[in-house]
């Protein structure tokens, strides 16, 4: 009698190893989120700099980690503002001549009315005290916000490290960008 | 003792200016420090809870003041 209870307790008892052993396997396939902000800066018009740099540094003030990988027209947010023409060939110089480097340079993505949209924004933000996305970048920078540009944009564009602002990360790819957003609880498209 | 030692004056200012400036001076001070934070953005009757919550610090008061401007106490945790 004595000797079915420890079997069958024995039994019990491997059954339970294998379903933790089968728990853990399952935990460890989980995505741990960490409270962090990833933005992926993809558009470079003021509508979409301002909230960009604005969500990015009020999430490094509240004591998240925060991201902003920058692609596309969102790069040319962070070309030098004293850089003119960037590129190798005539279509990334052409590309440059309409994409104004520097924040401080973008455009309204509707009522741009040759500049005087933004202008007009600017002065509002004067007026109301809000900083702008220039100055937000550096800020963001100072609050320790990563600031990371796209390596395959800066190629396809012809920009170099040295086109761009101080204070970045070294360039990276698609799939370290999918990495940071993984393990952000918050990740963002602008 | 509880005693108010540093005042971040963000009057004027508009989002995310006095959260900014506030996580800019409790950086510098020693956890358990208490802030004073005058403000006159109306966002931010909403927007220092909200931070307070996210940065782990904690909010002692809000009030609005008799000239219409926000006064806040916080105590610096994180």
């Amino acid at each position: 009698m004595a000797t079915t209870e420890t079997d069958v307790s024995v039994t019990a008892l491997g059954d339970l190893l294998q379903r933790v052993e089968a728990l853990e396997a399952e935990q460890k396939k989980q995505i741990k989120k960490k409270n962090k902000l990833t933005i992926i800066a993809w558009g470079g018009n003021l509508d979409q700099i301002w909230p960009t740099t604005i969500l990015a540094t009020t999430a490094a003030a509240s004591g998240m980690e925060a991201s902003v990988f920058f692609t596309f027209w969102g790069l040319f947010a962070i070309v030098k503002p004293d850089v003119r023409i960037t590129g190798n060939n005539w279509m990334q110089k052409m590309m440059s001549v309409m994409n104004p480097g520097s924040a401080q340079k973008a455009k309204l993505s509707r009522y741009h009315f040759a500049g005087a949209g933004p202008a007009m924004f600017k002065k509002l933000a004067d007026e109301h005290q809000v900083a702008k996305p220039d100055e937000l970048i550096v800020l963001a920078s100072d609050l320790g916000v990563r600031l990371i540009p796209c390596q395959m944009t800066m190629d396809l564009l012809g920009l170099k490290a040295d086109d761009l602002i101080d204070g970045l990360e070294e360039p990276i790819g698609a799939a370290t960008a999918i990495a940071e957003m993984r393990d952000a609880a918050v990740s963002l498209f602008i | 003792m509880d005693v108010i030692t540093h005042t971040v004056d963000a009057k004027g200012q508009s989002c995310p200016g006095p959260l900014v400036a506030l996580a800019r001076a409790l950086k510098e001070a020693e956890p358990g420090a208490l802030f004073e934070l005058l403000a006159t953005d109306p966002g931010s009757k909403s927007d220092v809870p909200s931070w307070a919550d996210l940065s782990g610090n904690e909010l002692l008061e809000a009030e609005t003041l008799a000239d219409g401007s926000f006064r806040y106490v916080i105590r610096k945790v994180a």
